[in-house]
């Protein structure tokens, strides 16, 4: 039972910090308040037994996107609320969609038809490091080593992208 | 046998749940939003739920796989902050503004 | 090597040549190019004489099947027999004296690789139609003559002042061809109706002792088949565009509108001569249209100031000649009269280009004369080409028109006298030209003068060797006059094997017959020169400018009106007809239909345009409102209608 109040309390927080990260005015509150959503998802991992997802989702989402997020954000120094005020319109037909968009689809997916029978030969212990290792290096080692030619791809974009050029005169 | 019991500490419609609560925030986020970082955050969340889904799943059946996926959508997710981000430094350098309306000239 | 293997690869050299050149040639210097495409072309000419000095009897070399149908088929296959091969080393023969020919001429044009291309192509398309086993193979390679002739008539048509000329030269072949090529098809399908094979030696077969074959198929087929040779070869009513083609550069007038291609007309005939055979109606036909057109070109060849122009309605005489031959069934005749006609009209087309290139591209012979001296070896080549045109006594033209007068005779007394006209006529125009471009004194002015010089001997070579043909080539069919054994060796290996041909009973005639004719002849040839060369060498009886021409004159300098009669009976009524509809039908129904119906979706865009609108947020939330409804169409899907 105390596991199944400690996930409610996770899930509720991460839900409320989410909508922190939508609402604030100032983006440097957003990013912080997506950090705590990925602390609380973190929480959410270990409580199913995924730690080490749990321990790469801080290290690399908290750790260093966001560390990017937030490094951008000070270099540009635009933590000023500047952003235009959403026509009530917008706002109110996008938060009407939204609203209808989740009930849909937690009523389409509530009574969806899920293999009962898939955990019993299941291994308890799916998402332990070593287990994930096996898979990662045996079964994926293409796509993973094929990840990093992603990144050099991305790194080289970012390089280019960002690299100051002579200024754009319209 | 009850699933709960044994895998997950929750039932599974819990997560199911939750993941598309959250992920339809991400949504609402880029709708409203038009801030051109607080709309890459709002992606991250976006994510972030389907990861926090295919986990669940992946506890649940007691299987590996999906939770190697969600690695590789984490790997891809950090390359596309990282051309995303670079993307706006260029346009906020041309344009001294994050406005995601400055886009609409792509249109053309 | 076998006869196969041998005969595959004398097709492919040429194609080989005309890939290399069209592919690389741009950046090969002239003489690579040159020098590629001219050896293919001998070294196909000594496979061609490989398999003629190996070949024994008619063979099939069968390449693919090109289609497959219940009991049909279309079969890339080859034919060797007599006619065949001797075809091949003709159009291989004279080609490759013509390659080396135009490696001089066309030293200094700027489509220098393009022109060997075509030439390349034009030899491999040739070789297709005298080689197929059967009337698609023909077709095939009687497409491909068609086109590169086209080509190769409008080849400069970039050229500022004649571009133009030269290219509806070059349409107006293309398209008089495409008239009787539609002959062609359409007698190639209705063999194809009546015997449902298109293999020379299964039709030969089928239409043996009692075929059972309907005379009026007989009679359609083989005037399609007529009409595709009129077209060809430039007979009634379809011979205009010949004359026209001598837009195209001189070595191209000497091999394709003089010694090759449009002798395909002729082989057309000859290798369906077992279809010929049973239609008389056809040949009578035949007969008349090449008597017509043998006594209008020569005719018009009369007063023609153009050095080429006078040479190619001499090209259509003879070919005339050649379907009277055909017309009596004298089928190794017309194929005798081509071999000599290749040899000594390829002589004087090179050698008038030998002067064209001299004179600076003048070829009005008005503004020639004298040039016997400047053009030491033009002049005696061409004099040997005039003298076997002419029929003087023992050159190789003596024979072979003597041969088709002689059956005219056995034929028809009438018929004799009015090829004798014929033949006169081409004596005359023959020595007037020569006469006037050689003798006299020089016309051309002072500037033209300086420039005159004999040609390279990479040109006056083939000359020469061409020159050597004609004189001697009469030995390959001398008539039985004086000889025991030896003569007539060209109709009897023709004959001998050739399918249709070796059942016909070749003709020869009475010796004091022959006699008399060649005494006829020889006396009226020499009379000719005799007249011509007191009245244009001595005279000097210039060629009148054209406003001072009358009578028969007139009408002979101006092509009897024949163009003009064409344009005012075919092209002004489908012209009319054309822009009749043109100005109703395209543009008041056609064209505003289709515009207003592009204007509706135009505005039905304009419509949609509007969603297109440049804010990423609103596209998601039509993202958003389509997952809704797709979503929500399955849930209520499974959930309601339960299925």
């Amino acid at each position: 039972m105390t596991a199944e109040l400690i996930n409610w309390i996770l899930g509720g927080l991460s839900i409320g910090s989410a909508l922190m990260v939508v609402f604030s005015k100032h983006p440097i509150r957003s990013v912080l308040y997506l950090i705590v959503t990925f602390f609380l998802v973190s929480g959410l991992y270990i409580m199913m037994n995924a730690q080490f997802l749990a321990i790469v989702n801080i290290i690399v989402y908290a750790g260093a996107i966001m560390v990017l997020f937030l490094f951008v954000l000070m270099l540009l120094n635009l933590n000023k609320a500047t952003e235009p005020k959403t026509p009530l319109l917008v706002m109110l037909s996008s938060v009407g969609a939204a609203g209808i968009f989740v009930l849909v689809l937690i009523a389409a997916l509530k009574d969806s038809f899920i293999q009962k029978s898939g955990q019993v030969a299941g291994n308890l212990n799916a998402g332990m490091v070593e287990n994930l290792g096996e898979l990662l290096f045996k079964k994926y080692i293409v796509p993973f080593e094929i990840s990093s030619i992603l990144f050099i791809a991305s790194m080289v974009g970012a390089v280019l992208l960002a690299k100051r050029e002579k200024p754009i005169i319209d | 046998m009850n699933p709960t019991t044994t895998n997950l500490s929750a039932s599974i419609e819990f997560y199911i749940l939750l993941s598309c609560v959250l992920f339809t925030i991400g949504a609402l986020g880029v709708l409203v939003r038009r801030n051109m970082i607080v709309l890459l955050m709002c992606i991250e969340l976006m994510l972030n739920a389907v990861n926090l889904l295919l986990v669940a799943f992946s506890t649940y059946y007691g299987q590996g796989d999906a939770q190697i996926f969600v690695f590789f959508i984490i790997v891809v997710a950090a390359a596309e902050a990282t051309v995303g981000l670079s993307i706006l430094i260029m346009a906020y350098r041309n344009n001294k503004s994050t406005d995601v309306g400055l886009f609409k000239t792509l249109k053309d | 090597m076998t006869i196969d293997s041998i005969v595959l690869i004398l097709i492919a050299l040429p194609l080989i040549g005309a890939l290399v050149n069209g592919t690389i040639g741009k950046k090969l210097p002239n003489i690579v190019v040159g020098t590629i495409a001219t050896s293919v072309m001998l070294a196909s000419f000594i496979c061609a004489v490989l398999v003629f000095s190996q070949f024994q009897k008619t063979q099939l070399i069968h390449l693919f099947s090109l289609l497959k149908l219940d009991g049909f088929q279309l079969n890339a296959r080859f034919q060797i027999d007599a006619l065949s091969i001797w075809m091949t080393m003709i159009v291989t023969g004279i080609g490759t004296l013509i390659h080396l020919f135009s490696m001089g001429y066309m030293s200094h044009d700027k489509g220098y690789y393009k022109f060997f291309t075509y030439l390349n192509l034009f030899i491999f398309a040739m070789l297709l139609l005298v080689l197929g086993s059967n009337y698609f193979v023909l077709f095939f390679g009687w497409e491909g003559v068609g086109i590169c002739s086209y080509l190769l008539i409008g080849f400069h048509f970039s050229d500022l002042e004649k571009g133009i000329s030269n290219s509806i030269a070059a349409r107006k072949a293309f398209i008089m061809n495409r008239i009787g090529d539609a002959g062609l098809l359409f007698g190639l399908f209705l063999i194809l109706a009546q015997f449902g094979t298109l293999e020379y030696l299964d039709l030969a077969r089928l239409t043996g002792p009692g075929h059972g074959v309907a005379q009026t198929m007989l009679i359609g087929i083989t005037l399609c088949l007529f009409l595709a040779a009129t077209g060809k070869s430039a007979q009634i009513p379809l011979f205009t565009w010949l004359p026209d083609a001598m837009a195209g550069p001189t070595p191209v007038s000497a091999l394709i509108h003089a010694a090759t291609m449009v002798t395909a007309g002729i082989y057309l005939v000859v290798r369906s001569n077992f279809l010929f055979e049973l239609a008389p109606f056809t040949k009578d036909i035949i007969l008349y249209i090449g008597l017509a057109t043998s006594l209008v070109a020569a005719f018009i060849a009369l007063r023609q100031n153009d050095i080429k122009k006078v040479l190619a309605y001499s090209t259509v005489s003879q070919l005339g000649l050649m379907f009277v031959a055909l017309g009596m069934g004298a089928y190794t005749v017309a194929i005798f009269h081509v071999t000599t006609h290749a040899f000594f009209k390829a002589l004087l087309f090179l050698g008038s280009g030998s002067v064209i290139h001299a004179m600076s591209d003048e070829q009005d012979i008005r503004k020639m004369g004298g040039l016997a001296k400047k053009l030491p070896i033009t002049h005696a080549t061409f004099l040997i080409g005039t003298l076997a045109i002419s029929g003087f006594p023992l050159l190789s033209g003596f024979y072979s028109k003597d041969e088709i007068l002689g059956h005219a005779l056995a034929a028809n007394p009438l018929l004799y006298g009015i090829l004798m006209v014929s033949v006169a006529m081409t004596s005359i125009y023959m020595f007037r030209m020569y006469f006037l471009v050689f003798f006299g004194s020089f016309r051309g002015g002072e500037k033209a003068a300086s420039h005159l010089h004999e040609s390279p001997l990479i040109m006056t070579l083939p000359l020469m060797i061409l020159a050597i043909l004609s004189v001697f080539g009469g030995i390959l069919n001398l008539p039985g006059l004086f000889l025991h054994s030896g003569a007539h060796w060209l109709n009897d290996f023709l004959s001998a094997n050739t399918a249709g041909l070796n059942l016909l009973l070749a003709e020869h005639l009475a010796a004091s017959t022959t006699l008399i004719l060649m005494f006829v002849a020889s006396a009226m040839t020499l009379l000719i020169l005799i007249w011509a060369y007191i009245n244009y060498a001595k005279k000097q009886k210039l060629a009148l400018a054209d406003e001072e021409l009358h009578g028969w004159q007139l009408w002979s300098n101006k092509k009897l009106y024949i163009d003009e009669l064409y344009a005012l009976v075919f092209v002004k009524p489908i012209e009319f007809i054309g822009t009749l509809f043109y100005s109703n039908f395209d543009i008041k129904v056609l064209a505003k239909g289709v515009y207003s119906f592009a204007q509706l979706f135009s505005k039905l865009g304009g419509v949609t345009r509007k969603w297109q609108n440049g804010v990423l947020s609103s596209y998601l939330f039509w993202m958003l409102i389509g997952l809704i409804s797709l979503i929500s169409y399955y849930f209520i899907k499974l959930q309601v209608w339960n299925f």
